[in-house]
């Protein structure tokens, strides 16, 4: 059962080849026998995930199930999970058990999905690796030297080693669509606003979007569907209706106009995943599409704008983390400011105060103007980039990363190298654009992801080109060894 | 830019976070090497470009003012870590 897609468990579920309760137990029993391996599950909920399976089977006869009632997904540890331990990856949020749920996670209640547990990611989402998660690292299941990728590692690899059918991811820099990428799965990032950020532990709230991570394109349509719409709880939720993203899938590629950024293809991409891009990009030309070059000359100041505007929204994010109400204390604080610093430096690992301290002194009397206002100037430079190419084209495309998924601690040693192992994705961020990763071969033994930028509100036809791709290829159906 | 350890120390403290004696030198390293890498922006020409807070132009929603939740204060207070009679307990602030 659980090399099945999404769409083809529900329809296995919908006409009784097996229950929730058997798929469930299914998968509880490989992430029992597996898991160990990757390290992608922080926690596991099999008692919740047989009583909501138990509830879906109810639907399913009572005729009342949609597409994902009964299918067993994980979310990622940023999400707040009623009565379940919501982590974030951090010492800080060790104790944390959630009092509600994020808007994500009960609009998949509704829908009648089985939570079978919450997954591994980088500290507070700030990573690209998964190397800084206060729960160890997650493993690559294509190659258990390397690195998931980050910050929503667990994600991909309970994805990629079939622990989970489906999993949610959030996306600040390229939180997505990058560990997709490394770990051979789909991952959809969508147009800032489009998923509620209620209850979703806020890293960089200008840039911070939730989204589908799965086998293939079809599937994070069905994701898509049950995540995306407007909430009244998050003041950056936009009022509009939500389509049916399955309905475009098979509309035919003919005529599509893709853009291929020159300086994507430049200094720092690796020659094998280089290699794999242009075979990926030859194949949608024999469905039709029309390839353009295109400049987005801004690109090499994404980086540097991004670790400014990010680090200054997490120090004021991650000031509400005091000791006080909830989360890490430290112990006999000696009075208020040694409760605050104590259970702050006690509780907070290496990059988070990295961060912190970055976005404090960017923020701070005297430096704003130069700093953040300056970075904010540059990112409205980098949006325009794309407000122009799509006056010539229809869909981006490019490398989601510019090397395969590199080994564990590779990286870990220099911030600056490992910041740059998002410079593709970030520009999709400070833009708000959507973006999507789909797997399009490998470099040795590890994956390649294919990068898909879209206009503003334009999943559908994301999700349509990663489709039809997925419809002449089949690198996103392949597992793992050992994980079969 | 490079930041010294007093630079360190400084924010730090701004930032409500105590590093260790033995850590500043390499958080002086690596931060410096980080604002390196944001130095790139001096040199862009921003003259009259309008800064970009948000990708679309929103403004904060409004609502009626009327009463929407209920006081959950006990359920939100059994994660504290310390708390009496309804209050959260810190360290004495005043003698």
């Amino acid at each position: 059962m659980h090399t099945k897609t999404v769409a083809q468990l529900a329809q296995g579920l919908q006409q009784g080849e097996f229950s929730s309760v058997e798929l469930t137990t299914a998968y509880l029993e490989r992430i029992e026998k597996l898991d160990g391996q990757v390290n992608a599950y922080v926690t596991v909920t099999a008692e919740q995930a047989l009583v909501a399976a138990r509830a879906a089977d109810a639907r399913i006869k009572a005729g009342t199930a949609g597409p994902l009632t009964g299918i067993p997904i994980a979310h990622k540890d940023i999400f707040c999970t009623d009565g379940v331990r919501t982590s974030c990856g951090s010492k800080m949020l060790d104790n944390f058990v959630a009092p509600y749920d994020a808007t994500v996670v009960s609009r998949f209640k509704e829908a009648g999905v089985v939570m079978l547990g919450k997954t591994n990611m980088d500290e507070f989402a700030m990573g690209s690796s998964n190397e800084t998660s206060y729960y160890g690292p997650v493993r690559n299941p294509w190659d258990l030297n390397a690195v998931p990728g980050g910050s929503s590692g667990g994600s991909a690899a309970v994805v990629a080693a079939r622990l989970a059918a489906a999993s949610t991811g959030t996306d600040t820099g390229g939180s997505i669509r990058q560990p997709a990428a490394l770990c051979g799965i789909t991952g959809l990032k969508p147009t800032y606003g489009l998923v509620s950020r209620y209850g979703m532990i806020a890293f960089a709230s200008s840039l911070d979007q939730a989204g589908p991570m799965a086998q293939s394109a079809e599937d994070c349509a069905i994701m898509l569907g049950a995540m995306a719409g407007f909430d009244k709880r998050d003041s950056t939720s936009l009022e509009r209706s939500v389509p049916d993203y399955r309905a475009g899938l098979n509309n035919p590629l003919a005529g599509l106009k893709i853009g291929l950024p020159k300086e994507y293809f430049g200094e720092g991409l690796d020659a094998g995943v280089a290699r794999v891009v242009e075979a990926a990009i030859a194949e949608y030309k024999k469905l039709g599409a029309e390839v353009i070059e295109i400049s987005l000359p801004n690109t090499h100041l994404a980086v540097p704008v991004y670790y400014v505007v990010a680090p200054a929204e997490c120090s004021s994010n991650l000031s509400r983390f005091d000791g006080v109400r909830f989360g890490y204390r430290c112990e006999d604080p000696k009075d208020l400011m040694d409760l605050y610093k104590r259970s702050r430096g006690e509780g907070f690992g290496p990059e988070v105060k990295r961060r912190i301290m970055i976005g404090t002194y960017v923020l701070s009397a005297g430096y704003y103007d130069a700093y953040y206002l300056k970075a904010q100037k540059a990112r409205q430079l980098i949006s325009n980039d794309f407000k122009s190419a799509f006056e010539q084209v229809d869909v981006i495309m490019g490398p989601t990363a510019p090397t395969v998924a590199f080994n564990l601690g590779e990286k870990s040693s220099d911030p600056v190298t490992m910041y740059l192992s998002d410079i593709y994705t970030i520009a999709a961020n400070l833009a708000g654009l959507p973006g999507m990763s789909i797997p399009a071969g490998f470099v040795g033994n590890r994956p390649v992801g294919l990068q898909l930028i879209g206009n503003y509100f334009d999943e559908a036809r994301l999700l349509n080109v990663a489709h039809q791709y997925q419809q002449v290829s089949d690198w996103h159906s392949r597992l793992p060894d050992g994980f079969k | 830019m490079s930041l010294e350890r007093s630079d360190v120390e400084r924010i730090a403290h701004l930032a409500r976070l105590e590093v260790a004696e033995k850590d500043i030198s390499e958080y002086a390293r690596n931060l410096s090497n980080i604002f390196g890498l944001v130095a790139q922006l001096e040199a862009v020409d921003t003259d009259g470009v309008k800064p970009m807070a948000h990708p679309f132009d929103a403004v904060q929603r409004l609502r009626a003012d009327e009463v929407t939740e209920s006081n959950q204060r006990d359920h939100f207070q059994q994660i504290a870590p310390k708390v009496a009679d309804g209050l959260y307990l810190v360290p004495k602030v005043l003698d």
